[in-house]
């Protein structure tokens, strides 16, 4: 039983971290129609980023973390600004094989500047183990997911009552009367692009203090496929409750079925997971099911 | 886009559809294909070795065009089917002892087979959620590759024995040229014709408007699931000629990083083209050399850059990638028949 809830946890921790990930997506597809194949990328950009101010530089962790998210936000918006906006009005293929160049793009740049080594952050969050009634939870697990709840909240907050988080909500539902209301729809892209680079990144910085980093981290990114496709690809609740169940079933399999088969069924799960949900509700749990018109 | 010369009036259907449009296409087509038999005499191993590697993916190329640019479905597991290709390979020469006239075609259509069962969420997704399911193939397939060892031996991989035909073994780059030549010709010239038939013309109705085709009676279901089993047929094909030309498969040779270099193949060479496919391949099999080349030259300025050679040759793949598509969208064929046009008329053009 104890086994079972400690996996749960681990879980739920690491599920919510694909949360802010599937976040980040679900944002540049609601309001861009993008699917981007390179949000594990930008984690990755992201996490080294703050690894090489953290250790190189000696900043302190908070100073290096805000910046390094000042630095990402920029870096979506020029990602956007350069690659993407050229491609509004070009065929879906295109603009997914676009994204799928930018991620081996952006992956490689990142394993030349700093290898493909694992690295660790210094320790910012202590890993002992904190007693809660009968459980031990390490320190790092409830950090990450006091920040995230955070971010959720900065997030909802924004969307909810900011002039800029209305029009980018407006820009998701209908960019035609978006834009005869006067919202400037281009700014409204590259801002999701910059918010998604930021919510990636928080999700890396997260995962490299949990794990240490190295280029693999990218896979993370893919993993966020099963989660919005559970949640529905258009629903950002869909992709906190996604994210979430994906992480605890994922370490369930992790935890039960890995030792049968000898390892790898934690990370293939979530995909025959995805097959499954395709097959029998494509749109997902929250998705807006589209209505296909001649 | 298609230039021909003022005069050339096609009166039928069958012209139209023609594969050559005049006498003298026809005529440098075939010279072209003879010459390309005397290359192995005069070249020396590497360069055939080169050659080889862009007939065996030019096969895989042309069968993943088939599905993406004219069926219109985005797949990102052909890596995964060119492995399950070489692994049936591996499996049926190995413990059958099998002649590789019957492991090819017996490899290709299990490959088939299993293109079709992954294609079959094709029914209900279209675009991005393709592209999303076919994703989760190459992953489920990777895991499978290495777990099912008694199948695949897992991680150690597995040899292949080279084939033998007529009593002569085909060990040596030379020998698979004419091989490998052989089977990029003959599955090639299929693939062109295929696509001139009514499963052609039914792939790219459901391509540039599957609601239309539906109306007009194309069963679009099966169709689509005739491209995946089709172009996984291509990719079983070629997994089968590499594995035969490598003697040694591993499941790291199909990742999902073989899946994307064979669409940037595609979208480089042109999507919905043939003989764009072919040029695809050639480029994507040339580039890497080239870049290896260069490393070497610059290596003894800046030793560092071999350590590092992998990571850049990733990401010259994603800076080709983004550059077709910002400036070339139609790729190379595009290009070809533009270079084409150009010189008919030289020196007098008007």
């Amino acid at each position: 039983m104890e086994f079972l809830t400690q996996i749960i946890i681990a879980g739920i921790v690491i599920g919510s971290i694909y949360s802010l990930v599937a976040l980040g997506f679900t944002l540049i597809y609601k309001s861009t129609g993008i699917v981007n194949f390179a949000q594990g990328e930008l984690l990755l950009v992201g996490a080294y980023v703050c690894l090489h101010l953290t250790v190189s530089y000696q900043i302190p962790f908070i100073f290096s973390f805000l910046i390094t998210l000042i630095f990402m936000f920029f870096f979506g918006f020029l990602i956007e600004r350069v690659f993407l906006r050229r491609m509004i009005g070009e065929p879906i293929i295109s603009i997914i094989m676009l994204t799928i160049g930018l991620s081996s793009l952006l992956k490689s740049i990142v394993q030349i500047i700093w290898g493909t080594d694992t690295r660790t952050f210094p320790k910012i969050f202590s890993h002992e183990p904190v007693k809660i009634g009968f459980l031990n939870i390490s320190m790092v697990y409830i950090f990450a997911l006091i920040s995230i709840a955070i971010f959720l909240g900065i997030f909802s907050y924004f969307f909810k009552t900011t002039k800029t988080g209305v029009a980018m909500r407006a820009v998701a539902s209908d960019q035609q009367a978006a834009l005869s209301m006067g919202i400037d729809v281009r700014r409204i892209f590259a801002l999701s692009w910059a918010i998604a680079a930021i919510v990636s990144t928080v999700g890396g910085v997260l995962l490299g203090n949990i794990n240490g980093i190295n280029t693999s981290l990218s896979q993370f990114g893919l993993k966020v496929f099963p989660v919005v496709i559970l949640g529905g690809l258009d629903s950002i609740i869909g992709a906190i409750v996604g994210g979430i169940i994906i992480g605890v079933l994922e370490n369930i399999v992790g935890g039960y079925i890995d030792p049968l088969v000898g390892g790898g069924a934690k990370e293939v799960f979530p995909f025959v997971a995805m097959i499954i949900i395709l097959l029998i509700k494509p749109y997902g749990l929250f998705g807006t099911v589209k209505v296909e018109k001649v | 886009m298609n230039y021909v010369n003022c005069g050339n009036f096609k009166t039928s259907y069958a012209k139209d559809a023609a594969i050559y449009k005049t006498v003298f296409s026809k005529i440098s087509i075939y010279s072209f294909l003879i010459l390309m038999l005397l290359v192995p005499f005069y070249a020396n191993s590497y360069i055939l070795y080169i050659l080889n590697m862009i007939f065996i993916s030019s096969i895989a190329a042309v069968g993943l065009n088939i599905l993406t640019g004219f069926t219109g479905l985005i797949s990102l597991g052909h890596g995964a089917f060119i492995g399950v290709g070489a692994f049936a390979t591996g499996y049926l020469a190995l413990n059958y002892g099998m002649n590789f006239y019957f492991v090819i075609p017996l490899a290709a259509l299990i490959t088939a087979i299993i293109g079709i069962i992954f294609g079959l969420p094709s029914l209900r997704l279209k675009d991005l959620y393709l592209s999303i399911a076919t994703l989760a193939a190459q992953f489920i397939l990777e895991f499978i590759f290495i777990r099912a060892e008694s199948f695949t031996g897992g991680v150690n991989g597995m040899p292949v024995a080279y084939p033998t035909i007529f009593g002569i073994e085909i060990n040596n780059d030379f020998r698979f040229y004419f091989f490998a030549y052989s089977f990029a010709i003959v599955m090639i010239t299929i693939g062109k014709n295929i696509l001139r038939t009514k499963i052609g013309r039914a792939f790219i109705s459901v391509r540039d408007n599957y609601i239309a085709a539906e109306a007009m009676g194309v069963d679009i279901f099966k169709y689509k699931l005739l491209s995946f089993g089709i172009s996984s047929f291509y990719a079983g094909v070629a997994g089968s000629l590499w594995a035969y030309y490598v003697q040694f498969i591993t499941p790291e040779h199909f990742t999902i990083t073989v899946s994307i270099q064979y669409l940037s193949m595609i979208i480089i060479g042109g999507l919905g083209s043939v003989l764009g496919s072919i040029f695809g391949t050639i480029f994507m099999v040339i580039l890497p050399e080239m870049l290896r080349h260069l490393v070497d030259l610059l290596s003894g300025v800046a030793p560092f850059l071999k350590q590092i050679f992998p990571a850049i040759r990733e990401a010259f793949y994603g800076i080709v990638i983004i550059l077709f598509l910002l400036f070339e969208p139609e790729g190379l064929a595009r290009r070809w028949n533009l270079i084409k046009a150009y010189w008919k008329l030289w020196p007098f053009s008007y």
